[in-house]
């Protein structure tokens, strides 16, 4: 990423420090430049763009020199939130830093009452050789009409709005070789 | 979205309706408060008072479901009182086309109804033309049959009176909003209206979209600095996933998806837009270009003339085949589909009829489910009424990662395409979703090489290289996307200069349908390009003042930042509003100035072209023949409405829906037992399902549980008081809340009678928090818009009771 340290962390603490002094009648300023340099210090920051509501506010992630996420925050150069983030957009950090995360591929199996926990690998090879026993099943050339169709009847999709354009674009292309007509996401709800 | 959020602070008058911005687009509405800061005045129509209204010069509300009677009530208000811009319907809409003289519209119907089919036959809704097939047109508005006149006529039923009985409003108040939003008729004043779910999510859900987009065109609104029709989208890429394709009616850049009459490539150009009128560009009159340059993106080199760029391969609906949302999870509960991937979609709790959903998932064989977090699609085996020993679906659960952990572009609501980068690595095993659908595919074609199978050809023939050092490369796929020249061109017909094979074509202008280009999604070339990546920009230029910025990251179509934009100038390319110059013309160098223009054409008055380029007539559409459901919008009742008759007409419901009926479907309307209104609505602190926002500690804390609100006037009749537990329920299901008790919602009176509504978020869900209540939508019903087959969520009948048991309070 190319944003260098920038101005915007001299100006905020211009601002604290006259809130300070107004409030507390001695002057805070240099404690509070030096924890605002303490939170992302030596830290890298990286711009990206929240993914929640269609906005497109801008948001700074820095993480620290083992690549973790330490913070996120409104980015100031953004032209439609200027540094601004709603409730959702400023705990982004919590989405990175989330023991609840999925860190496993998971699998039930028919019938089970749990979940098993398997690698990339095998789920990878058992959902390509589902979708090809199905695909091979289902499969129509024509239609009742005689029609060419070409199309896999036995399985639907749905999703997503969460991925980034060139995953939508290339997930409807996986989609479509695979003869689905099935293709849904959040748009139609 | 036709304008951009940050054009907000440009507008005179702003409408939030169907919509609630400060909840919802917090952000955005820091551009309304500046525009109200410079004198705006900012109107919100609601059921509800809402974050949004408090912050209004005016909240009005209305009954939900009845938006076109408010809207259609102002375009009479608006014809009635000459408030429209009349240089620019005469020459920018179609207001002065003569229709065919066997259109009509009588009682709730229009022209052509067939009871027995549902459907119209739409052959009357259409203009007479002149012998060169050009549309008629009476530039003085008198001919009886023209689009003016046949308006005044259809609009003259919704009398204040009228409207007033219909939607709940006090008289008062409609006029105020009337006279205010109107006051944006002259060429000096530009008003915008946003709007969101609470316009799509009803039977009437484009229709209530098309009533504003009439009211825009009558005052001048379209195509203006501070103006337009702005949908304020709820996902942060919804309208990349929407260009890209992943709907089964449109191809990536809203190619028609194939269908089995149209067998081969020339059979699908056949239906290509046309238009014998000079003076209209109708731009999709170059859709053969996008569609060869389509395929070229998805075959390759393997796609070629001969064969008719592989158009065989892609996969063709019937004829009149629907495969939306909700048709599709019926096919999925009657047992249609072994296979089922729910890929970043949490269905068990977003869809309508959401318990017919889990249900369905029930009958699957396999799916899989990719998201960050465990979501009751991926859990629903476990759920509430389930028995997994009885389910046999297979369910593969895949952990992706979110957003700052991989790179890639998103589409906000703009139309504008932001690049983002990688701040970390995904935690655990968790792998971007396209690494993951990139190994996916590869093992699919490695069996299909091994083992042959079912027509293997659209799988083997794919064009699938988008690695890098072994890795999948966004980049690459970005590039593909944009589109290249893949064959050598000795001249091109756009600029007659030469091309070599394997540049990026500079934008869509250069396609061609002879397969010497590839382009992934025609809107989306020029994107990256030659010269760079252009959404990942970040300078902040910003040459008319307006606060466009066009070198901050970039803007489908070919960065143009307010589309219809040759609508905000006069006949000689001048500003019609010198305050807030859009673009102009500059004779001397012969080009515009401002703004990308809506195609480089001179002016309209010096042999130029209409502004309206997308539309074949070129012009704006106040007659709008295309939807399924009339050409002018008309008030009918939700499915399930609280009176017995549609004031309006005999028609109760809009007469083309697709009802769907038997098992979990079930509706009834002015049943004794669901007699409150009801509405499914979000906060600030939760995201659509909660699937990603019940996880985060800092949100679930601000808001835990599902509530329903309610007025002090039904708590009063019901027995219920402020935090009571309280139980929702419809005839499809039936869930627990906490009852607000707020003078945020009053009763209406419709008609004389006294109609009470209700709301509740549909954040929840049982898989977390434990104590936080389910999905709202195991109340909403399988019934859509019978254009776009969104589900009728904003409006249906409930009935709310206080739980017998109530939980102990905590002593204080």
């Amino acid at each position: 990423m190319k944003i260098t340290r920038r101005t915007f962390l001299k100006i905020s603490g211009a601002t604290a420090a006259g809130t300070v002094i107004g409030g507390l009648g001695f002057d805070l300023s240099p404690a509070e430049v030096y924890a605002q340099q303490l939170r992302i210090k030596g830290a890298k920051e990286t711009a990206t763009i929240c993914c929640f509501c269609s906005v497109g506010c801008g948001i700074i992630v820095s993480t620290d020199a083992k690549g973790k996420v330490i913070n996120s925050e409104g980015d100031p150069d953004h032209p439609i939130s200027e540094g601004s983030l709603c409730a959702k957009g400023a705990s982004s950090y919590q989405i990175a830093v989330n023991s609840n995360r999925l860190q496993r591929v998971r699998y039930r199996a028919p019938y089970s009452d749990t979940w098993k926990e398997v690698s990339w690998k095998w789920a990878l090879n058992k959902i390509a050789a589902n979708i090809k026993k199905t695909r091979d099943a289902s499969f129509m050339e024509k239609n009742a009409e005689g029609k060419v169709v070409n199309r896999t009847n036995g399985i639907a999709s749905v999703g997503s709005a969460a991925m980034d354009n060139e995953e939508c674009w290339l997930y409807q292309k996986f989609l479509r070789s695979l003869g689905l007509n099935y293709i849904e996401h959040q748009a139609r709800i | 979205m036709t304008n951009q959020y940050n054009d907000f602070r440009n507008a005179d008058v702003i409408l939030n309706m169907g919509g609630n911005v400060a909840e919802n687009h917090p952000v955005s509405f820091k551009w309304i408060q500046t525009a109200k800061d410079k004198g705006a005045i900012f109107i919100h129509v609601d059921p509800r008072f809402t974050r949004t209204s408090s912050k209004a010069d005016m909240f009005v509300r209305l009954r939900s479901g009845s938006d076109i009677a408010f809207l259609g009530g102002m375009v009479k208000y608006i014809l009635d009182n000459k408030l429209y811009d009349e240089f620019y319907i005469k020459n920018y809409t179609n207001i002065s086309l003569i229709v065919n003289p066997k259109y009509g519209f009588n009682d709730g119907l229009f022209s052509g109804y067939d009871p027995s089919k549902r459907a119209y036959d739409r052959s009357t809704w259409a203009y007479e033309m002149d012998e060169q097939g050009i549309p008629m047109r009476d530039m003085t508005l008198q001919d009886p049959r023209c689009v003016f006149q046949l308006l005044k006529k259809q609009y003259s039923r919704y009398t204040p009176e009228k409207v007033t009985e219909i939607t709940g409003t006090p008289m008062d108040d409609l006029l105020r909003v009337y006279k205010a939003y109107s006051s944006t008729g002259t060429p000096n004043k530009a008003g915008t209206c946003l709007y969101a779910m609470g316009w799509t999510q009803h039977t009437v859900g484009v229709q209530n979209i098309r009533a504003m987009c009439i009211i825009q065109l009558l005052l001048g609104n379209m195509g203006i600095a501070g103006g337009g029709v702005n949908a304020l989208r709820g996902e942060s890429n919804v309208q990349g996933s929407t260009d890209h394709g992943l709907l089964f009616h449109i191809l990536p850049g809203y190619l028609p998806a194939p269908r089995a009459q149209w067998e081969t490539l020339a059979d699908y150009n056949k239906t290509t837009p046309a238009s014998k009128d000079s003076r209209s560009l109708n731009w999709w009159k170059n859709r053969p270009k996008y569609i060869v340059s389509f395929l070229k993106s998805m075959y390759g080199e393997k796609a070629t003339k001969e064969n008719d760029f592989g158009y065989a391969w892609l996969p063709k609906l019937d004829p009149t085949q629907d495969a939306s949302w909700l048709v599709l999870f019926d096919e999925m509960y009657k047992g249609k589909f072994p296979g089922f991937f729910a890929w970043g979609m949490n269905p068990a709790c977003s869809s309508a009829n959401a318990g017919k959903v889990r249900m369905a998932l029930a009958k699957l064989d396999w799916m899989v489910n990719v998201n960050l977090f465990d979501n009751e699609t991926g859990s629903f085996w476990e759920g509430p009424g389930m028995d997994p020993k009885k389910i046999k679906t297979e369910v593969f659960q895949l952990p992706c990662a979110a957003s700052m952990e991989k790179e890639g572009s998103i589409s906000n609501s703009g139309r504008l395409m932001q690049w983002r980068y990688k701040a970390s690595n995904p935690p655990g095993e968790a792998r971007p979703d396209g690494d993951i659908m990139y190994e996916l595919f590869k093992k699919v074609r490695v069996l299909y090489e091994k083992e042959k199978g079912a027509y293997p050809d659209p799988v083997l023939n794919l064009k699938w290289d988008y690695e890098t050092n072994g890795h999948f490369d966004v980049h690459k796929v970005a590039k593909e996307i944009n589109g290249y020249f893949v064959e050598d061109i000795s001249e091109h017909p756009v600029d007659k200069k030469a091309y070599k094979k394997g540049p990026l074509v500079p934008s869509f202008v250069y396609l061609l349908d002879d397969g010497h280009t590839s382009c992934g999604s025609w809107i989306y070339s020029a994107s990256y390009t030659e010269a760079g990546n252009m959404a990942a920009r970040r300078k902040k230029t910003d040459p008319t003042g307006l606060g466009l910025y066009p070198e901050w990251a970039w803007c489908w179509p070919v960065n143009r930042r307010i589309i219809y934009n040759r609508a905000s100038v006069d006949l000689e390319g001048n500003p019609r509003n010198p305050n807030k110059p859009l673009m102009k013309w500059d004779a001397a160098d012969k080009k515009w100035v401002g703004d990308v223009p809506d195609g480089p054409q001179p002016p309209m008055g010096t042999n130029g072209i209409y502004p309206f380029i997308m539309k074949p007539d070129g012009l704006g559409s106040i007659f709008g023949p295309g939807l399924i459901d009339g050409p002018f919008p008309e008030h009918y009742e939700p499915l399930e409405c609280p009176i017995e008759k549609n004031l309006m007409s005999s028609q109760r419901i809009n007469p083309v829906i697709r009802v769907f009926e038997g098992g979990p479907d079930t509706f009834l309307t002015c049943d004794p037992r669901y007699p409150f209104v009801c509405s499914t609505y979000r906060v600030t602190e939760h995201w659509q399902t909660g699937v990603l926002t019940r996880w985060l500690p800092w949100l679930i804390e601000a808001e835990p549980q599902i509530f329903c609100e309610m007025s002090l006037e039904l708590a009063k009749l019901k027995g219920i008081k402020n935090g009571d537990k309280v139980t929702v329920e419809t005839s499809r299901g039936k869930i627990w809340a906490v009852a607000i008790v707020t003078s945020r919602l009053k009763p209406f009176n419709i008609a004389g009678n006294t109609v009470h509504q209700i709301g509740l978020p549909w954040h929840f869900g049982w898989i977390h928090p434990k104590d936080g209540g389910d999905s709202a939508n195991l109340l909403t019903p399988t019934i859509g818009d019978p254009n776009t087959m969104i589900p009728e969520s904003k409006a249906f009948m409930a009935n709310v009771s206080k739980l017998a048991q109530q939980p102990a309070k905590k002593k204080s």
